[in-house]
């Protein structure tokens, strides 16, 4: 950031630079403090087992899907703001993946291990495919700190793009625990992956980016570093 | 001639008490005078002869001995005794197995009913505008006497008895539940079936404006399942009209539903309009939606897995943790001689 900058450090500059930070940095605790706040009141529904599972389970979804729309988000609308909340987004997920995995150890299975790997794990696909996404996240959470990114280089950019097949796990974990009339909603967060993965595609993506700059010729789009690339998340921070 | 399992014992778990049913029924039914509330099931015929008439095997006599005659004990407003308590009552506090009942708040508010929505805590609520009465069960195919129930018809032709059961979802959770109601048996011995009758086909009503999700096509409608005859004519198959003392909540499937104890939850079909005795196989709702994951028998058995998860473990609402699943769901020696010779795993 610029010395000009930190002189405002927390005035209307800088929360016109940062709304977006303050917004997801607050906003991603919502769903923990109502679980929170539910089971102080005893208020966890008839198997509060299910309600921690789906409330962590899903929320840790859409924080991974919006992880994955930020940069969607600058190819087709120009916007910069989401691509400095995309590392938060994605360890957030992380935090809310590892509750729900917690949730099933400790309180769905009572810790009883040997009944897991007997019972909960090679019956269940769905558990075996979220359990995959969830230790390909541990990679990505590990790794995902200034330092990791300097010692691994161009290794960090190829390990990081695991993000997407982890959303496509994550989506069919989701999608093979729905029962045959809950198909909808696994289907509408696919329908969303899909299209978050698609707009990255180097011929679409350019074919965007050369639609929308065509579109708002004139304006002040012009001539901005590339905020997608790894060095380029460095002087973002 | 149609017969009940002459090895039926009746088990422990129906829990009869005449002298409990009376004392309370009195006050109830003093209560409905001095009020005078309107009565919404008013009986209007005696009790007549069309009560079965095959004498209940041996075995059954016990409960025959002690069991309250509905007609005889009807409370406020023409209930039946068992089900005219004001307060949730039961009998029991535990199953034969000796584990506590669930409660009747989690029993009223984890309902599958995907007529109503996919969410069990959602039901309750969306049900609240649901009519049970008037109703009448129509009782049709290969019998020699078709007939059509009222609910009063119901309520006082067949013995209302509580019958503490377990019911084992097939999305493996559970519950102990003490439900009110008939065996099965004694009306299919009052309408006859023919000798050709095979199986039993039991049909939901439709009411799309009161049953919102009949208005998408998540599933087939009207949601039907059935049994084979004699599964029908076990002694733990029941129909359901009550729970806890009362009479069913429109969440549970009121005004009369099916229980069969051994059996995955979702053959238990709720809101019975319409039983239909057929030689041909039925071709139950969820088999429907998804013949790979749920058959037509969906016997409870631990071995035979779903195949998008085990089915050995369960968790009893109320209970963190899991507990092994049962074969037969506990009801093994009731029912395991219904399947001798059964591939279990291809009849799943």
């Amino acid at each position: 950031m610029s010395a000009s900058k930190n002189k405002n450090a927390f005035g209307k500059n800088w929360l016109r630079e940062n709304w977006l930070r303050v917004l997801v940095h607050i906003g991603v605790w919502g769903p923990l403090l109502w679980l929170v706040w539910r089971t102080l009141n005893n208020d966890l529904g008839v198997d509060p087992v299910v309600t921690l599972n789906n409330v962590t389970g899903r929320t840790a979804m859409i924080l991974l899907l919006l992880c994955l729309s930020a940069t969607p988000l600058y190819i087709v609308f120009n916007f910069r703001a989401g691509i400095k909340v995309r590392r938060a987004l994605g360890l957030y997920a992380f935090m809310y993946a590892g509750l729900h995995f917690i949730n099933f150890i400790a309180l769905d299975y009572a810790f009883d291990i040997p009944f897991i790997f007997e019972d909960g794990i090679p019956t269940k696909p769905y558990i075996l495919v979220g359990l995959a996404a969830l230790l390909l996240l541990v990679a990505l959470a590990v790794t995902s700190t200034k330092g990791w990114m300097k010692r691994l280089k161009k290794n960090w950019t190829r390990l990081h793009w695991l993000i997407y097949p982890i959303g496509i796990l994550v989506i069919t974990h989701f999608f093979w625990q729905a029962k045959a009339a809950e198909k909808f909603e696994p289907l509408v967060y696919g329908a969303v992956l899909s299209v978050l993965l698609l707009v990255r595609v180097p011929p679409l993506r350019h074919g965007i980016i050369a639609l929308r700059t065509r579109l708002t010729r004139g304006k002040k789009t012009a001539a901005r570093p590339n905020v997608l690339m790894p060095q380029a998340q460095k002087e973002i921070g | 001639m149609l017969k009940r399992d002459p090895n039926a014992q009746h088990p422990k778990y129906i829990y009869l008490n005449r002298r409990h049913f009376l004392v309370k029924a009195v006050p109830v039914a003093a209560g409905a005078l001095l009020f005078a509330c309107a009565p919404t099931q008013t009986p209007t015929q005696a009790p007549t002869a069309v009560k079965p008439t095959l004498a209940p095997a041996a075995g059954a006599g016990s409960s025959s001995a002690v069991g309250g005659s509905t007609s005889a004990s009807a409370g406020a407003n023409g209930l039946p005794a068992a089900l005219a308590y004001n307060e949730p009552f039961s009998n029991v506090t535990t199953d034969e197995l000796g584990d506590k009942l669930n409660t009747f708040e989690q029993i009223t508010h984890y309902n599958n009913y995907y007529e109503f929505s996919t969410d069990k805590e959602a039901v309750a609520d969306l049900a609240q505008n649901f009519t049970p009465s008037p109703w009448s069960v129509e009782v049709t195919g290969m019998v020699n006497k078709p007939q059509t129930f009222s609910l009063a018809d119901l309520y006082n032709k067949f013995k209302q008895e509580e019958h503490v059961y377990r019911l084992r979802c097939v999305e493996a959770w559970s519950m102990a539940i003490p439900w009110v109601g008939f065996h099965l048996s004694e009306l299919l011995q009052a309408v006859e079936p023919t000798a050709s009758a095979k199986y039993v086909k039991f049909t939901t009503v439709m009411r799309k404006d009161q049953m919102p999700n009949q208005n998408y096509n998540i599933l087939q409608w009207p949601y039907v399942e059935g049994l084979r005859l004699d599964e029908a004519m076990n002694n733990l198959t029941i129909l359901a009209t009550g729970m806890y003392g009362k009479p069913l909540t429109n969440q549970q499937g009121a005004p009369i539903r099916l229980v069969v104890p051994w059996k995955y939850g979702f053959k238990s079909i709720k809101a019975i309009v319409s039983i239909e005795l057929t030689d041909q196989p039925i071709d139950n709702t969820w088999r429907n939606a998804a013949a790979d994951e749920y058959g037509f028998y969906a016997n409870v058995n631990p071995t035979v897995d779903h195949p998008r998860w085990s089915q050995a473990s369960e968790r009893r609402i109320g209970e963190i943790g899991r507990r092994r699943t049962l074969m037969f769901n506990g009801y093994e020696d009731q029912v395991a001689s219904l399947y001798q010779g059964l591939d279990l795993r291809a009849n799943y």
